[in-house]
């Protein structure tokens, strides 16, 4: 059994657009340590993106390949959530001139990395085989990304007055984001229908669980939800990701045969 | 001679095995692929031998070199050989045998302690070393003190933890858990 490709693409998309938004961190790290982290938790998001595009390309034939997949889709192809294309810094400031806000980069991790160790470990069971088996592997991985943003996220919260009004902001600007994973998705629809993918409702009761435990270790305050429910996982996404996909994509567009 | 199109034999199976016994691994190169347990199998394909690798990390760069050196090893005695990447039963830092883990150690690399990611989901990472809790015991590699803490949970590879020893005050890596 195969899982749909739109839900591979889903999946892979995901941890390409977050991996290489955490990558911009990489030589401007708040620290060195911090730098290095970033750049660790970028390379397993990317390369447990190309494992998924393999397996999509796979399936789809026709000449497709991991890097077609990633460098010459455009941007209403792109299913990832919303959420992993935001950049860095204040949603309010001009996007392109803001400072990088360590708070926003480490509150989305906490959000993603929450919801994906949740996720990864149902799709172990998925009925196709090649996506069980990534499942298995990124579990590992979710689970030390999902330490390291927790960690920071309670260092954040009840550290002083600045940086708890720092992280207090980012999840303010960031929680309705998270909205979009428990909205269904043709694509999600039909994995779990043909028993390849999982019931994201049902995750909702155990990520909720996580998130809150975090937030009063943090003693952050969760912020009411409600309003706009984002789009991107349908291919309807923020201002942001074309910017993302044409710092990405130029350089494979420019030079569609090179290899070195 | 072999070639491209037969069917290996079992000594040439067997010859593989004893040459590729000796590949080490290109980050660390105190330890075998084999001991590491990325090299899972070697078997006879219809075209030649097939070499099975299980990736560690998703992301980790050295797979691509590690192709590259058994396809490396095999051509130059005259095998012909493909690598096969496999990815379940996922890679884990159990398989890592006693014998790698006193090299590991030996070459300044506090070894990895027993995987506890038997749980499922979020369960053991909820857990997580509150603050003013005591974290696992790492113990360091130069002078055996376990009076050591950890500097960073990421370090120069993906496998790696940053730590630093409070006795001999040299810092050290940590092969984390997988």
């Amino acid at each position: 059994m195969n899982a749909p490709i739109d839900y591979l693409l889903h999946l892979a998309d995901n941890a390409l657009i977050l991996g290489q938004r955490n990558a911009e961190w990489c030589g401007h790290g708040p620290i060195l340590e911090e730098d290095i982290a970033l750049s660790n938790n970028s390379l397993d998001l990317i390369g447990q993106a190309r494992m998924l595009y393999q397996h999509a390309a796979e399936l789809q034939g026709g000449g497709a390949t991991e890097d077609t997949l990633a460098y010459f889709r455009d941007v209403p192809d792109f299913k990832n959530y919303t959420l992993c294309e935001l950049p860095h810094m204040p949603l309010m400031s001009a996007t392109a001139q803001g400072d990088r806000d360590f708070a926003m980069t480490i509150v989305r991790n906490f959000l993603y990395s929450s919801l994906m160790v949740l996720v990864w470990d149902q799709l172990q069971n998925s009925k196709d085989a090649q996506l069980a088996a990534i499942a298995a592997k990124s579990l590992k991985e979710v689970r030390y990304h999902l330490r390291h943003s927790r960690d920071w996220l309670v260092r954040m919260g009840d550290g002083t007055d600045a940086s708890h009004a720092k992280a207090q902001a980012a999840l303010d600007q960031l929680l309705p984001y998270t909205q979009e994973f428990w909205a269904s998705s043709p694509h999600e629809t039909a994995a779990l229908a043909n028993g390849t993918g999982i019931d994201m409702a049902a995750l909702q009761n155990d990520w909720n669980q996580i998130v809150d435990e975090a937030l009063q270790e943090a003693t952050l305050k969760r912020p009411t939800e409600g309003g706009f429910v984002p789009t991107g996982k349908q291919g309807i996404h923020s201002e942001h990701l074309g910017f993302v996909l044409a710092e990405m994509q130029s350089l494979a567009r420019a030079h569609p045969q090179a290899t070195w | 001679m072999t070639t491209l199109t037969s069917q290996p034999t079992a000594a040439d199976v067997a010859r593989a095995w004893t040459l590729l016994d000796s590949l080490t691994d290109p980050e660390i190169p105190v330890v075998t692929l084999r001991e590491l347990g990325i090299l899972r199998d070697v078997r006879a394909g219809e075209a030649g031998l097939e070499v099975v690798i299980t990736p560690t990390y998703s992301g980790c760069p050295a797979m691509g070199q590690i192709e590259d050196d058994v396809k490396g090893l095999l051509q130059a005695h005259g095998l012909q050989g493909r690598v096969v990447t496999q990815l379940a039963p996922a890679w884990t830092t159990d398989w890592m045998s006693e014998a790698a883990k006193d090299k590991l150690r030996a070459y300044g690399i506090a070894p990895p302690h027993a995987c506890s990611s038997a749980g499922s989901g979020a369960a053991n990472v909820v857990q997580f070393a509150a603050r003013g809790a005591k974290p696992e015991v790492v113990n360091c590699p130069q002078c055996g003190s376990a009076n050591t803490t950890e500097t960073s949970h990421f370090g120069s590879t993906a496998c790696k933890a940053l730590y630093r020893c409070l006795a001999c005050m040299e810092p050290f890596d940590y092969f984390k858990p997988y």
